[in-house]
C-alpha cells in the first residue's frame, strides 16, 4: 500500500515493520514526531524519558535485554546523551539499537547546527543517512539487521528537511521477531577497564567487517550517467543535487556512511573526469575523499553554513543564477514568534521587567520568548538545563568581580526534570544566592504539548504518579521559607514573589503554576471567557501593550482586544491603571 | 514536468492541514509529491509556509528563488515577503486578510497600506478574493483554510477528482458538512 508520510513518520513506521519492541526519547524539533507516531503502534513499548541521556540508556538496557530497539533525539540531544553513546559501541548490542540524531542545518529552532555526522567516527558506531521518506522507512529496516548482524549500535542521522518533509512511501507488514535470549556476560556489557580493553579490540574488529560491508552494500550506489562529473553526496544533499544536475552527472549516493566505503569512493573516482562532493554543513565525505588523495571540489565553494537547496548549487557548481524576480515596494513589518495570548508565563516575565537590573539566565522552551520585546527580560539562553546553571556562573562571576547583582535562572517543567534538577542541586550545594523560576505550565510545550513526569500520564496514555516539584524542591534543600508557588494569571501575587525572590539572600525557589494556554482541556474551559475594553474609560495610556499579549490591538488609535484570541486571563485588566478593562463571559 | 506551490502565511490559520489534504489529492491524481514544512517557533505566530512540489518524479523537498509555479497567500503581507519565490510568469493568489504581528500590535511598526493594489501593479497574474467573508458566510471562519483551498484547487485546475472525498478522509466527521461547503465556494471564487 501506498501513502504520504513524513521521514519522522516513515522512520516510526520502518521501526514498527523491523519488529521493534522498545522506543525511547526525549522531544526536541524536528525529531519530536518520530516516538509520538511510534506510540501509535501499540506492540512497540514507547516512552518519553526526561531527558536523552536516561533514553538512550533506557535503549541500552533493553538492546542488551534482547529487544529491537529505537532511541531518537535531536541533534543537540546527543552531546547529552554523548556519554552512554561512546560506550555503547564497546558493549555492543543483543537486540539491535537504532540511535535516530535528528539534525538542524539553518537552525529552524535550534540553538546551534552541529553536524552531527561528525560523531559517528568518534563514537566508533556506524552510520547510516537516509535521503527521503522511502528510504527512512527502507533503512530503518537495515538498520536493526546490520546492528545486530556487526553487533554495533547504528546512529541513524537525518536533517530537518527529511523529518519534515512528506513523500510517497510503500508499507509493508510487520516482521515479528520477538525478544532475543538475554545472556548474562560481564566481559562484554560491564565495562570496566579490563573488559573494555578488550571490547575495543572486538570494536575495531567489528568496524572492519562493517567497512567491507560497506563496499558492497545496496545503501551505498553508484548511479552512472554522463562521466564528466561525479558527484559523492548523501542524505538530501542528493535530492538537490539529481534536482540541480539530472543526468548530466554520475553519482555516488551514500546510505552507510560510516564506516566509510574507501574502496568504492576508489572506483568511483577512477570512473569519473572530475568530482563535486555535495554535503551540508560540515566536509564529513569530503574530508575522508581528500584524505584518500582524491581530488575534489566541495567547500571551496559551498558554506558550512546553513542548509543547501537547489538554487545554491546552481549558483555554485553551474555559477548559474535565476537572476531577480518580483519584488514590490512595500516596507513590511516583523513578525517574531511571540507567547500566546492568555499563555502563563507573560504574567511572571512582566513582573520581572520591572526589575530593570535583574541578570536573567533563560532556557529552552517557550519561554525564551521571554527575551523578545516588549518583555525583554532574558539576558542568555544555551541549552536544555542551563538556565539554573549558568544563572550561578554569572552570580559567581558577580561574586568575584564585587558586583551586587542579582540574577534569576529560568527554566519550565519538563527542562526542570530534563536536567534544571542538577543546577537545583548545585545552587543549594554551593550555596549560591540566586533565584530559580520554574514556569510549570504542565506540559512540553514549545514542541507541540508533549506529556512529562510532571503531567500524570504517559506517552502511550497511561495515567501516572505526578512528580511534585515544590516537594523535589524542598527535599534537594531549598528551605521551607525560600519557596513560593504562585498563579502567574494573579499579577498581585506574582509581584509579591518576584520582589521576595530579588531581595533573598539565599538559594530561592520560585514557582509560576498554571498550566498552558494551548492545552485542549485549558481551551475548552476558557472557551467563553474573555477580556473586553470599556471604550468610554480608555485613557489610551498604552499600558495594556506593554504585556505584548496578541489578543490586544491598537487599532486607529483604539485600543481592542480580539474576542477569539483571548482567554480571559485578565492580565492586562490587572496592568491597567484605569480599570476600563473588563471581564465577560463567566 | 514538476510543479511547485508555496503556501505562506501566519501560524494558527490552518496552512499545514490544507497542504496535507491538497497532497492527499494530488497523491490519487497519481503525482509523485514531495511536501516540506518547517516547525518550531513558527508555531507562535510567526510566518509559516510549506511548500509542495508535484509532477512524475520529484527529488528536492525544496523550492528556491524565483522557481515557484504559483504563491498562494493566506494573509496578505506573507504574500510580499515571499514574493521572491514566485517564478516570472507564475501566478499569485491572495487572500485580503491581515494578521497584525506583534511590532504592529503594539504600535512599533505599521501595517503597511495599499499592498493589494501595489501586488496587482507587479504582478501579472495576480488573483485577490476575500476567504474570511466567505468563511464567514458559510458558518464558520475557522473554514478560511478550506476556501483558500478550494481556491487553490481551481487554480491549478486539478478538479478533475472527487475532493470532497479526499477532504473527509482527513477531517474528523462532525466537520464534514461545514468544510464541504467551504471547499465549494471556494472553487467557486
Ligand atoms: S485577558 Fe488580556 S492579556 Fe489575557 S489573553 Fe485576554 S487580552 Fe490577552
Ligand atoms: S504554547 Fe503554551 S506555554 Fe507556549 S507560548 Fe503558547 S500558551 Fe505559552
Ligand atoms: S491600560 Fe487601560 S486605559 Fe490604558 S490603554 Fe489599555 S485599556 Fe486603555
Amino acid at each position: 500500500m501506498k501513502k504520504i508520510m513524513s521521514g519522522n513518520e516513515a522512520i516510526a513506521r520502518g521501526a514498527y515493520e523491523a519488529g521493534c519492541t522498545v522506543a525511547a526519547a526525549y522531544p526536541g524539533t524536528p525529531s519530536t514526531e518520530i516516538l509520538e507516531n511510534v506510540a501509535n503502534y501499540k506492540e512497540i513499548n514507547s516512552e518519553w524519558s526526561p531527558n536523552e541521556k536516561v533514553a538512550l540508556e533506557v535503549g541500552c538496557g533493553a538492546a542488551i535485554g534482547g529487544a529491537r530497539t529505537l532511541v531518537a533525539m535531536k541533534h543537540v540531544g546527543l552531546n547529552v546523551a554523548a556519554d552512554p553513546f561512546f560506550t555503547i559501541a564497546y558493549e555492543g548490542v543483543n537486540g539491535g539499537l537504532v540511535v535516530i540524531s535528528a539534525d538542524e542545518p539553518g537552525m529552524h529552532s535550534s540553538q546551534n547546527e552541529q553536524d552531527n555526522r561528525l560523531y559517528a567516527p568518534h563514537a566508533k558506531v556506524c552510520m547510516i543517512e537516509p535521503s527521503d521518506s522511502m528510504e527512512c522507512l527502507d533503512y530503518i529496516k537495515e538498520s536493526f539487521k546490520i546492528s545486530e548482524e556487526f553487533d554495533v549500535p547504528v546512529m541513524f542521522r537525518v536533517t530537518t528537511r527529511i523529518c519534515h518533509s512528506k513523500g510517497l512511501v510503500t508499507l509493508s507488514d510487520r516482521e515479528e521477531v520477538g525478544v532475543k535470549k538475554y545472556e548474562k556476560n560481564v566481559q562484554k556489557y560491564a565495562m570496566m577497564p579490563a573488559h573494555a580493553r578488550a571490547r575495543h579490540v572486538v570494536l575495531e574488529e567489528n568496524l572492519d567487517r562493517l567497512r567491507a560491508y560497506s563496499n558492497k552494500c545496496s545503501l551505498n550506489r553508484m548511479e552512472m550517467n554522463d562521466t564528466k562529473i561525479g558527484i559523492i553526496t548523501s542524505g538530501v544533499s542528493y535530492q538537490h543535487a539529481k534536482e540541480v544536475f539530472g543526468e548530466e552527472a554520475s553519482y555516488l549516493k551514500l546510505g552507510l556512511t560510516f564506516p566509510m566505503p574507501d574502496k568504492l569512493i576508489k572506483e568511483f573516482a577512477d570512473k569519473v573526469d572530475e568530482i563535486y562532493v555535495i554535503e551540508e554543513n560540515e566536509p564529513y565525505i569530503e574530508n575522508f575523499v581528500k584524505a584518500m588523495g582524491i581530488k575534489c571540489t566541495g567547500k571551496e565553494v559551498l558554506s558550512v553554513c546553513g542548509e543547501l537547496n537547489p538554487h545554491i548549487l546552481r549558483k555554485a557548481f553551474k555559477k548559474e543564477d535565476e537572476g531577480a524576480g518580483y519584488d514590490v515596494d512595500v516596507s513590511l513589518p516583523k513578525r517574531p514568534p511571540m507567547l500566546c495570548a492568555g499563555c502563563p508565563h507573560r504574567g511572571i516575565f512582566y513582573a520581572m521587567s520591572k526589575y530593570k537590573d535583574l541578570v536573567v539566565s533563560g532556557d529552552i522552551g517557550c519561554y525564551t520568548l521571554g527575551l523578545i520585546p516588549p518583555l525583554n527580560v532574558t539576558d542568555t539562553v544555551i541549552c536544555m538545563g542551563a538556565g539554573f546553571s549558568a544563572a550561578i556562573g554569572l552570580k559567581k562571576a558577580f561574586q568575584m568581580g564585587n558586583v551586587d547583582k542579582k540574577v534569576f535562572g529560568v527554566v519550565g517543567d519538563s527542562t526542570f526534570f530534563h536536567s534544571g534538577i542538577t543546577g537545583l542541586i548545585d545552587a543549594v550545594y554551593n550555596k549560591t544566592p540566586i533565584t530559580l523560576v520554574i514556569l510549570d505550565n504542565s506540559i512540553t510545550a514549545m514542541t507541540g504539548h508533549q506529556e512529562n513526569p510532571g503531567t500524570g500520564k504517559t506517552l502511550m496514555g497511561e495515567i501516572t504518579e505526578v512528580i511534585d516539584i515544590e516537594a523535589v524542591v524542598k527535599a534537594c534543600g531549598i528551605k521551607e521559607e525560600n519557596v513560593v508557588v504562585v498563579d502567574p494569571y494573579d499579577l498581585e501575587k506574582t509581584r509579591e514573589g518576584v520582589e521576595k525572590a530579588y531581595n533573598a539572600t539565599e538559594p530561592f525557589v520560585l514557582i509560576t503554576k498554571r498550566p498552558c494556554a494551548l492545552i485542549k482541556e485549558v481551551r475548552k474551559e476558557r472557551a467563553h471567557l474573555n477580556c473586553e475594553v470599556v471604550q468610554e474609560k480608555c485613557k489610551k495610556c498604552r499600558m495594556c501593550l506593554k504585556i505584548g499579549c496578541p489578543a490586544i490591538t491598537l487599532k486607529d488609535g483604539d485600543i481592542l482586544i480580539d474576542k477569539a484570541m483571548c482567554n480571559g486571563c485578565e492580565l492586562c485588566k490587572q496592568v491597567c491603571k484605569f480599570d476600563s478593562i473588563v471581564k465577560v463571559g463567566e | 514536468m514538476t510543479k511547485s506551490l508555496l503556501l505562506v502565511g501566519v501560524g494558527g490559520q490552518g496552512i499545514i492541514l490544507a497542504s496535507k489534504i491538497l497532497v492527499s489529492g494530488l497523491m490519487k491524481i497519481g503525482y509523485d509529491v514531495k511536501m516540506s514544512e518547517i516547525h518550531g517557533m513558527a508555531q507562535r505566530g510567526g510566518s509559516v509556509t510549506t511548500q509542495i512540489r508535484f509532477g512524475e518524479k520529484v527529488y528536492s523537498p525544496c523550492i528556491v528563488e524565483n522557481s515557484a509555479d504559483l504563491v498562494i497567500a493566506f494573509e496578505k503581507i506573507e504574500a510580499v515577503r515571499w514574493l521572491d519565490k514566485l517564478k516570472k510568469g507564475g501566478t499569485l493568489l491572495v487572500n485580503d486578510y491581515e494578521i497584525y504581528s506583534l511590532p504592529v500590535l503594539i504600535g512599533k511598526e505599521e501595517y503597511p497600506k495599499g499592498v493589494i493594489e501595489k501586488l496587482k501593479e507587479v504582478v501579472e497574474h495576480c488573483k485577490v478574493f476575500d476567504a474570511f467573508s466567505v468563511a464567514e458566510e458559510v458558518g464558520n471562519v475557522l473554514t478560511q483554510n478550506i476556501v483558500i483551498l478550494g481556491a487553490l484547487i481551481k487554480a491549478l485546475g486539478i478538479d478533475t477528482i472527487d475532493w470532497v472525498e479526499v477532504l473527509k478522509e482527513n477531517i474528523p466527521e462532525k466537520l464534514h458538512d461545514i468544510n464541504i461547503k467551504a471547499l465549494k465556494k471556494g472553487m467557486e471564487l
